[in-house]
């Protein structure tokens, strides 16, 4: 199906997860997503094999997950920031008993109930894992329409691939626009690999437990090893940056989700002017894409982070330069969204700072 | 010939328990067992235990066990049931598990008619973390944490969890009984059979609490907690069918 549609973002998200063999979505309703549980609600009732539960808490739809992905079943839930805090202990239950499971955070201003305007400031929640415990969090971040459909696809392809929990971070502002969306033709679910983990009823095989109680120390040490094993396989398979206009740049702004879009537009008017500024937009935050920042910092001795926070992401800027390179920051949080105008006054006053017009 | 009278049942591992002797636990795995071999659901049974000292639970029980957060065991359970509904799920939860941190999971799921089996073991405190006092806490009851007893005004009053989950329409059959003597074990087993058949024939939510002895908390001999349960826990906690619409 090759037919252009537009639709707004948290709706994009819910047709891309159904087309992706979602069967189970359990939810609590949070402005601004509020239009991803309502979508789930129809879509669900639609399928005959599809449920849709409006929990009672934060806590109770991570949890329904977590027994709906026990049982072998494609299944998300979402909310935005607050609620994201309150479902962290499943979260960290899903990790531990490795299983898969997709959770949408549509950032929101914070801390606390802060506010309702896209913000950026779950970074650190989303990318060091939230919860408790040693373990991580696949975490992809879409910047487009068409984006939140592709990476939905990929959030369930992950979350089965490695048997933990995928985490889709957007925000506000990627929620409500509308864009044209092409979707991916549905997944046959029956032609996915089977799951021979899942419970099901012991029928002529032993009996299964899932769970993640490891009273003794040494087999608890393995567990935590094996996980990082995991995450380290993940870290060389699926780490993924989009570069734009990097070729001949000498300052590169590194930005992702609703921040990198409005940076293209401040890239876009610094190139008129004359200056050299390109894109690195890291389209996964865990894990992170740091090689594909070290290789540029041969040539790019200048980064600008860009962050809807007071400074996050560009923790894991400077650690994946060591020095290599210049890392500079700018943020606004709580809610406010820069203008590309803004960003390109920044961009310039930077460039000539640093003298980066001389060759 | 020699005549079987007392065997391990079909779905229980081979394995020691580790509850204290005389905790009420161990003879409610049994009975459970017994239950599921009779009704021969053992091979589509998916078992959801506690935080607690019934957290090892899936090590007795061989059937399919999956371990929930602490008082999430309705939600839990909720998720696998609805994903496959031809499967019997139960939650098997302790008192301070189901009536305190997991109270509204509980209610919710019993208000949605969620067709699982809850198994409530009620022996009013937290057993695994040293005797707390548990919202079932009675009044007058010593615990680590009510010097001097379970105090009305500072901690409130043990709580009718049964009662409450009642009075949702999605509850179809609640009852109490205890494990405290061998006409209380039989009711018991009665009790859980009955839930499960009703989970079978797709009626709806069904709990058992089960008043069960806590010996090592309580400070008491087994054969004391076993009276103990009649004398003051069941006053509080009155033995009965509490809903049943069934009949
Ligand atoms: S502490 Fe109490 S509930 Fe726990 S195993 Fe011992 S007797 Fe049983």
């Amino acid at each position: 199906m090759d037919k252009k549609l537009l639709m707004r973002g948290s709706q994009v998200i819910g047709e891309a997860a159904i087309r992706a063999g979602c069967r189970f979505y359990a939810g609590y309703h949070i402005t601004p997503q509020n239009e991803l549980p309502e979508f789930m609600s129809g879509a669900m009732a639609n399928l005959k094999d599809g449920t849709f539960i409006q929990a009672e808490s934060e806590l109770a739809a991570i949890n329904m997950v977590l027994g709906a992905s026990m049982a072998g079943a494609r299944a998300m839930t979402s909310s935005s920031s607050p609620g994201i805090s309150l479902k962290q202990e499943g979260i960290s239950f899903l990790a531990a008993s490795e299983l898969p499971a997709v959770i949408v955070n549509t950032m929101r201003g914070g801390p606390g109930l802060g506010n309702i305007a896209p913000s950026q400031g779950d970074y650190f929640q989303a990318t060091r894992g939230g919860g408790h415990g040693d373990y991580r969090t696949i975490v992809l971040a879409p910047a487009y329409g068409q984006e939140l459909a592709d990476l939905t696809r990929k959030a369930f392809e992950y979350a089965d691939r490695y048997r933990t929990p995928v985490m889709i971070l957007a925000d506000g502002m990627m929620g409500q626009m509308m864009e044209p969306v092409i979707f991916p033709d549905p997944v046959n679910l029956s032609e996915l690999p089977s799951k021979l983990w899942i419970l099901n009823g012991a029928k002529e095989r032993p009996s299964r437990i899932i769970k993640s109680l490891i009273l003794s120390p040494v087999a608890m040490e393995e567990h935590n090893w094996k996980l990082a094993r995991k995450y380290e396989a993940i870290s060389g398979e699926i780490a993924c940056a989009e570069t734009y206009m990097t070729e001949d740049a000498r300052l590169v702004i590194v930005a992702y989700g609703t921040a990198a879009r409005i940076a293209k537009g401040a890239i876009k008017r610094a190139r008129e002017m004359g200056l050299k500024v390109g894109l690195l937009r890291p389209v996964t935050l865990w894990p992170f894409p740091g090689r594909a920042i070290r290789e540029m910092s041969r040539l790019i001795k200048d980064f600008l982070v860009f962050e809807m926070n007071t400074g996050q992401m560009v923790e894991d800027v400077r650690l994946s330069l060591e020095g290599r390179s210049n890392t500079h920051f700018y943020g606004r949080p709580g809610g406010v969204v820069s203008t590309p105008d803004e960003i390109g006054r920044v961009i310039s006053s930077l460039y000539y700072r640093r003298r980066l017009e001389e060759d | 010939m020699e005549k079987v009278v007392f065997k391990r049942p079909r779905y229980m591992k081979e394995a020691p328990f580790h509850y204290c002797p005389g905790c009420g636990h161990s003879i409610i795995h049994r009975l459970m067992a017994e239950v599921i071999e009779e009704l021969g659901i053992g091979e589509k049974t998916i078992g959801v235990p506690p935080a607690g000292c019934a957290v090892l639970a899936y090590d007795y029980f061989d059937i399919d066990m999956g371990e929930a957060p602490h008082g999430r065991g309705a939600a839990v359970a909720t998720g696998i049931k609805r994903t496959l509904p031809d499967k019997i799920v139960f939650s098997y939860q302790g008192d301070g598990d189901i009536a305190a941190i997991g109270t509204a999971e509980t209610i919710h799921a019993a208000n949605r008619g969620e067709n699982i089996t809850v198994i409530f073991v009620n022996n009013s405190c937290y057993g695994m973390t040293g005797g707390q006092m548990a919202p079932t806490t009675l009044l007058d009851q010593n615990s680590t944490t009510t010097p001097g007893g379970r105090d009305k005004d500072r901690d409130g009053t043990p709580i009718d969890l049964s009662e409450m989950l009642a009075l949702t329409q999605g509850a179809v059959y609640i009852e109490r009984t205890a494990v405290n003597s061998i006409k209380n074990i039989r009711k018991t087993k009665k009790a859980i059979t009955k839930a499960f058949k009703i989970q079978m024939a797709g009626l709806g939510f069904s709990l058992v609490e089960i008043l069960s002895p806590c010996p090592t908390n309580w400070k008491m001999s087994p054969i004391d907690a076993c009276r103990w349960i009649d004398e003051d826990v069941a006053q509080t906690f009155p033995l009965k069918v509490i809903k049943d619409e069934t009949d």
